[in-house]
């Protein structure tokens, strides 16, 4: 997928003042929020649950070579294969030969944002295979040429007004006349086209959520129940899944599915958690016939080594980016890769260069919310902050910016120097705004006057107002 | 793509600052895998079918109560009345020794897109979130669980267990093995794609009717 992240301060303008973007946010802004409050609130464990799904991931980050051997293993005993990835093009081309021995015409896809991430879409039409994206929202915009704008509800940008339009431009050669305005309508046509493309599919390709070594199994949840049609009707099932998805046992998966539903969408449990195991079993009258898991790593085992190991514990959720008043402002697609929000800002830099994706730690008021309702306890603020560390050290931080924190930096370890210099601006800044007491302009603090006034010092220091105090009061 | 392998796995070593564990090491894991660890699971009362059967209410599923096996099929001749279904049902050849009334007409197998009703058995029922457990196999096609409109499972009370932790213990006794396919279902399909608004039946059935037989 383009990286499209370098322009993200564009973007972000641009996605302020869409006024349909700005309406869409605006009706998902409070439900998902509000939701998972209620969810989390319901169960006293829940607390207990993040720690141990903490322990639990970094128990099996600690031995991920012998539990991804291990899940091989058994998933061989069971009649599947194993595929490994090192990058995003040996997962194309996995996926690619896959398709090409099952003489593959027609692929229907549950949502997987690893295949997004390695770009399995582009590669297979331009094999002339059809893709067809089958999670509703993830159909909504394959028709609207878009990517996801959140990982767990792609399409949370569009209006029922959009889609309405995206299905008659694209349906009326289906025989679609109508132009539908009601919800039930909307995805009763969806369910009417879609269930046709489950039945031809040849290929179905699914994520997986959990992949369990104990059993060999890819676990995958959905509430539509579009990833089961996928790879129970196709020929051919493919899971694509990062390497850290692995976790010891189906007892260690259940502990994440608890968290991931009521994280997600505020839900006790999602409709369909699916555990797959391998291919048709024999006298089995459904089921694919070939069972493939295709193991990503693109840059994850790197990871485990140092700082950010802790993003491998994310099990995608996506309850960073719904807690995020930066997503909540300008949505998914500013960020311009195929993560948003807060874990996006994460990864993204990690991915595609600290460089490419310069602005997106620093969009990040560091206020905390995604941290305090991860899952799985993920420091995020710390990352953003180790990731603006990293580029002031690289130097891809502008001059003045790092010029002034060198200024900053020489006063501040300099007591005398610093008190003298700020009571001295203090007296400054104070004389100038005694008329109004607040300034509405002031030079190098435009950013802040820009949008409200500052307040103009009333004589002294802190430290100044402080020791009086303290002299007065002893 | 065994180079790829290799790689993969010697990145993760050295990450982790070691090279591949010791026999002992991996026996170690190997007997936590075979004993799992006991993690936290919510806290509730014993009442297990009447929460089973509340919480499959609250997502929009339906429940109904028989005292025998033999009254089950009853139950799925009233469903058809209430709705005002044709009488033909697909069930799974696993409920072919069910007595099944006169006048319903019964093709056990796989689904077909003609079925509008399937009626399948069910493994365990999971009281802690009222979910269903169902397991692939020869006598239970995995499409009669996706592809009619309406999908009736019948479960034995004796059969609800407290946690999916339970579940898992079930089907490490009796089942042989991990079945292809473990369908936990908690309700008919659903979706919120559309500005947050939820609609059933986005494509897995539209409504889903229990039978829980109490004898």
């Amino acid at each position: 997928m383009q990286v499209l992240s370098p322009q993200f301060k564009p973007r972000a303008t641009l996605a302020l003042k869409d006024a349909s973007l700005q309406a869409a946010l605006g009706k998902a802004r409070g439900g998902f929020v509000d939701k998972r409050a209620a969810a989390a609130a319901e169960l006293p464990e829940f607390e207990q649950l993040r720690e141990e799904a903490k322990a639990i991931k970094e128990h099996t980050l600690d031995h991920l070579d012998f539990y991804l051997e291990r899940f091989e293993e058994r998933v061989k005993a069971q009649g599947g294969q194993v595929h490994w990835a090192r990058n995003a093009e040996d997962a194309q081309r996995i996926v690619l030969e896959i398709c090409r021995k099952a003489n593959a015409k027609t692929v229907t896809k549950g949502k997987s944002m690893v295949s997004e991430e390695v770009g399995i879409n582009e590669v297979l039409e331009q094999e002339g295979i059809e893709v067809i994206e089958t999670d509703l929202g993830e159909y909504i915009i394959q028709l609207a040429k878009e990517p996801p704008s959140h990982i767990i509800a792609p399409a949370v940008h569009k209006t029922k007004a959009q889609v309405s339009e995206l299905f008659h431009a694209h349906h009326s050669k289906l025989g679609l006349t109508k132009v539908l305005t009601e919800v039930a309508d909307l995805v009763n046509e969806a369910r009417q086209v879609l269930r046709g493309k489950f039945f031809r599919a040849d290929v179905g390709i699914t994520g997986g959520n959990f992949l369990v070594a104990e059993t060999g199994s890819s676990i995958i949840v959905t509430n539509e129940g579009n990833g089961d049609l996928t790879q129970t009707l196709a020929r051919v099932h493919i899971v694509t899944s990062g390497i850290e998805r692995v976790v010891p046992t189906l007892d260690d998966a259940t502990t994440f599915l608890r968290l991931l539903a009521r994280s997600a969408t505020g839900q006790e449990t999602e409709t369909y958690t699916t555990v797959s195991s391998g291919p048709r079993r024999p006298g089995d009258p459904d089921g694919p016939e070939e069972y493939h898991v295709v193991l990503v790593d693109n840059g994850r085992s790197k990871m485990l080594a140092g700082r950010f190991r802790e993003m491998l514990r994310c099990i995608r959720c996506g309850a960073c980016m719904n807690h995020c008043p930066v997503y909540g402002a300008i949505g998914g697609h500013a960020y311009g890769w195929v993560y948003p929000g807060p874990m996006g800002s994460v990864l993204t830099p990690l991915f595609v260069g600290l460089d490419a994706a310069y602005d997106l730690p620093n969009a990040c008021t560091l206020n905390g919310r995604c941290q305090s309702v991860c899952p799985v306890k993920i420091p995020l603020p710390d990352l953003l902050r180790e990731l603006r560390h990293m580029q002031h050290e690289a130097k891809l931080s502008p001059w003045y910016q790092r010029a002034a924190l060198a200024a900053w930096g020489f006063v501040a370890s300099r007591p005398r120097l610093y008190h003298a210099l700020t009571g001295l601006a203090v007296r400054a800044l104070g004389w100038l705004g005694r008329g109004r007491g607040r300034f509405g302009y002031l030079p190098l603090a435009s950013a802040w006057t820009k949008g409200r006034d500052l307040p103009a010092p009333q004589g002294k220091t802190f430290q100044e107002a402080w020791r009086e105090r303290r002299g007065k009061s002893s | 793509m065994s180079e790829a392998r290799e790689a993969i796995l010697g990145s993760i070593r050295t990450a982790l600052k070691r090279g591949p564990l010791s026999q002992p090491e991996r026996q170690q894991l190997e007997s936590q895998i075979a004993t799992p660890p006991h993690h936290t699971r919510p806290h509730f009362g014993d009442d297990l079918a009447r929460r089973f059967a509340a919480k499959l209410e609250s997502r929009a599923a339906t429940v109904v109560a028989v005292s025998r096996m033999a009254d089950a099929s009853g139950a799925v001749v009233d469903y058809l009345d209430r709705l005002g279904l044709p009488k033909a049902v697909a069930a799974a050849p696993a409920l072919e020794n069910l007595e099944w009334p006169q006048g319903l007409a019964v093709r056990f197998g796989r689904a077909e897109t003609s079925d509008q009703v399937s009626v399948t058995p069910c493994f365990a029922g999971v009281a802690e979130t009222g979910s269903l457990v169902l397991l692939s196999g020869p006598s239970s096609p995995t499409t009669l669980n996706f592809v009619p409109e309406n999908h009736v499972v019948i479960v034995r009370a004796a059969r609800i267990v407290r946690h999916f932790e339970d579940a898992w213990d079930l089907l490490r006794k009796e089942a042989g093995g991990i079945p292809r396919t473990v369908n936990v279902i908690s309700g008919p399909s659903r979706t919120a794609d559309v500005e947050q608004t939820i609609q059933l039946g986005a494509h897995g059935p539209r409504r889903l009717h229990v039978v829980v037989v109490n004898g």
